[in-house]
């Protein structure tokens, strides 16, 4: 089965100033898979994640999500599509003034007119499948510690059942168990709800151990995509230094012994 | 549209349920509502069997819904049966099995009275803290200049001069502006009044004398809370938030000579120097008025001003000045060092820095009141 692309980026141009941070760049995301984007700080990684998601705005190239193209659709075309997506953002972005529950239940009370009670189950039910006991749901954001921030960040994110899920470095800031958990995490969700999921990250151990494909971004552009095996062959400096490096290396050898 | 999500056959003891439509978010209240009307069919029935065959989409708010339904069927004794749900589909619902199976823990009730009591409680305990804080930032200050007397070469003479610029000479304009319209109100005001007895001419004492004694001070070290109390409170904070005071501690620096010293010491300059502006520009804001809106000329202006005026209300009103700017120098300071991690904490102290030191420097002046008018100043 010819997968389909849910997220189709065409050269896309995106700058401040003079600078040119992404440079005629295109790159696809297909239904169903993990893609993982990777690049050096300063690489645009997350400007590419924050303009396809419409925060920043873009110079040239096309931005098609889940069959709509950005720059055609009207507003309501637009709200209907940011409720067929749920956004990580790195900090958790929760709302401080609300606790886990009402963080949860923020879009679900904005967008679907439920009954409290099912509002109530929906929003635990979601904290339980991140991983969050039932005592933290009436916590406030600030009490709770990074690998939670995370979880119950994602939690929200998954509120409305969305169909792509936008990562931005997801196991930042975690110790290397928290880490590994929430990467096991995203790949049972990714499972059981059948999403795709766009995921900035730095750390290998996710690409490795989650990420279906792997784009690698260099110069403003994708300078290669696919598996893990073809990073590994690529011949482009950065990507050879990224995943053939001591980390890199380390990871692929464990990899091959496995 | 509804009657497609869930219809329901009662045969004999068994109930036929077939599902159909879209299991999701977007139809989970209906569902929620179809769910509840089928209720006393089921509860005529042994057995439960539900067709999900017939369902296009199905999302966590359908599954959980299902899940719900045969939670409520097996606490009821019934026998139920799922045919028809998709391999993938079936995932998610043994996903959901899983959710949801503590009780929930019920809400807290708070007698109102005693909730009450102890918020009063809280706001008393937090007053208390506040002189606490207020007396150690005090002592630490007190003992950092003891320090700094000694070894005068520790005064962070630089940070002083630049925090001087912010504080001081940035302000005049703003100072400026401010009490030149007060003493203008101030003149416009009394001239008004007075008028009716005949006695515009006194509209120049009130506004010399005022002025001088209390309306300057006061509104520069109102000025000077809002304006640079909050801006020490929310450097601080930061850097409180980000581990730069305790980096500072570990260096064997103490923060309170290095930070806070320079920053209070500034404002005990600045506030007198601004209240001197500030009270001079308020009686050229009032002579001006007196002389549009009254019509005293500025030299008549001048002779009643230096006949009503003397130096004893210069002094009362420049005596104050410095002590205005401790107090809103240790409030601020002292709140900055109260910032927690988080970036509500910041703006809450920052808040609370100009709240605290405004109120301080109003109870401030009016002990000084008492205490001018016991001595016969």
């Amino acid at each position: 089965m010819e997968a389909r692309a849910v997220i189709s980026v065409r050269d896309l141009v995106v700058g401040f100033g003079d600078h040119l941070v992404l440079d005629h760049l295109c790159l696809d995301a297909y239904s169903g898979e993990i893609l993982g984007v990777v690049g050096a700080s300063g690489s645009g990684k997350s400007v590419l994640l924050r303009t396809i998601i419409g925060l920043l705005p873009k110079r040239e190239g096309q931005i098609e999500v889940l069959g709509l193209n950005l720059d055609e659709a009207d507003e309501a075309q637009r709200r209907a599509l940011e409720r067929r997506w749920g956004i990580l953002f790195q900090q958790g972005a929760l709302f401080s003034s609300l606790t886990v529950r009402q963080n949860v239940q923020f879009p679900m009370r904005e967008n679907l007119d439920l009954s409290p009670r099912l509002l109530d189950e929906m929003a635990l039910a979601k904290l339980e499948m991140v991983g969050l006991a039932r005592r933290d749901a009436d916590k406030f954001p600030a009490e709770l510690s990074g690998g939670m921030t995370k979880r119950a960040a994602l939690a929200r994110a998954l509120a409305l059942d969305p169909e792509i899920v936008f990562l931005d470095e997801p196991t930042s800031g975690l110790d290397p168990i928290a880490a590994g958990e929430f990467d096991a995490l995203i790949e049972t969700l990714q499972k059981t709800l059948g999403l795709t999921v766009f995921m900035v990250t730095h750390d290998l151990e996710s690409l490795y151990t989650v990420c279906d494909r792997v784009a690698a971004l260099a110069d403003g552009k994708v300078v290669a995509a696919g598996p893990i095996a073809a990073m590994l062959e690529c011949e482009h400096p950065w990507v050879k230094t990224y995943f053939q490096g001591k980390r890199g290396a380390l990871l692929a050898e464990r990899r091959v012994s496995v | 549209m509804s009657a497609t999500l869930l219809t329901g056959e009662l045969e004999g003891e068994r109930l036929k349920l077939a599902a159909g439509g879209s299991w999701t978010a977007s139809h989970a209240s209906e569902l929620e509502q179809v769910a509840g009307r089928l209720e006393g069919e089921a509860e005529r029935a042994r057995y439960v069997s539900i067709d999900m065959g017939g369902v296009r989409e199905f999302d966590t708010f359908g599954a959980w819904m299902l899940e719900r339904l045969l939670r409520e069927w097996k606490a009821a004794g019934r026998e139920t049966s799922i045919t028809g749900l998709p391999e993938h589909d079936r995932g998610l619902l043994a996903a959901l099995a899983r959710v949801n199976r503590e009780p929930p823990s019920p809400p807290r009730r708070e007698n109102r009275l005693i909730a009450a009591l102890a918020s009063v409680g809280q706001a008393v305990a937090g007053v208390g803290r506040d002189l606490t804080s207020f007396a150690d930032m005090f002592g630490a200050l007190g003992y950092a200049a003891a320090r700094v007397v000694r070894r005068p070469q520790d005064l962070r003479f630089t940070s002083a001069v630049h925090q001087l610029d912010r504080v001081g000479w940035q302000a005049v304009p703003i100072i400026l502006l401010i009490t030149f319209l007060i003493g203008g109100i101030i003149e416009q005001q009394g001239i008004f009044h007075f008028r009716k007895f005949g006695a515009e001419l006194y509209a120049v004492d009130l506004v010399g004398i005022l002025v001088l004694r209390e309306i300057g001070v006061l509104i520069v070290a109102i000025m000077v809370a809002g304006r640079s109390g909050s801006s020490y409170t929310a450097e601080l904070g930061s850097m409180m938030m980000r581990e730069e005071i305790d980096a500072l501690k570990t260096m064997g620096f103490d923060p309170v000579e290095v930070l806070i010293l320079p920053r209070v010491l500034v404002l005990i300059v600045a506030v007198p120097v601004l209240t001197f502006i500030g009270s001079l520009a308020a009686l050229y804001g009032g002579g001006v008025v007196a002389w549009l809106y009254g019509g005293i000329s500025p030299d008549i202006f001048m002779a009643r001003l230096t006949e009503a005026i003397s130096v004893t209300h210069f002094k009362v009103g420049m005596i104050k000045a410095p002590f205005m700017g401790l107090v809103i120098g240790i409030v601020a300071c002292s709140e900055g060092l109260k910032v927690k991690g988080s970036a509500e904490s910041l703006g809450l102290q920052t808040t609370a820095s100009v709240v605290k030191s405004i109120f301080l420097v109003i109870v401030l002046d009016g002990m000084f009141a008492i205490f001018f008018a016991s001595i016969g100043m």
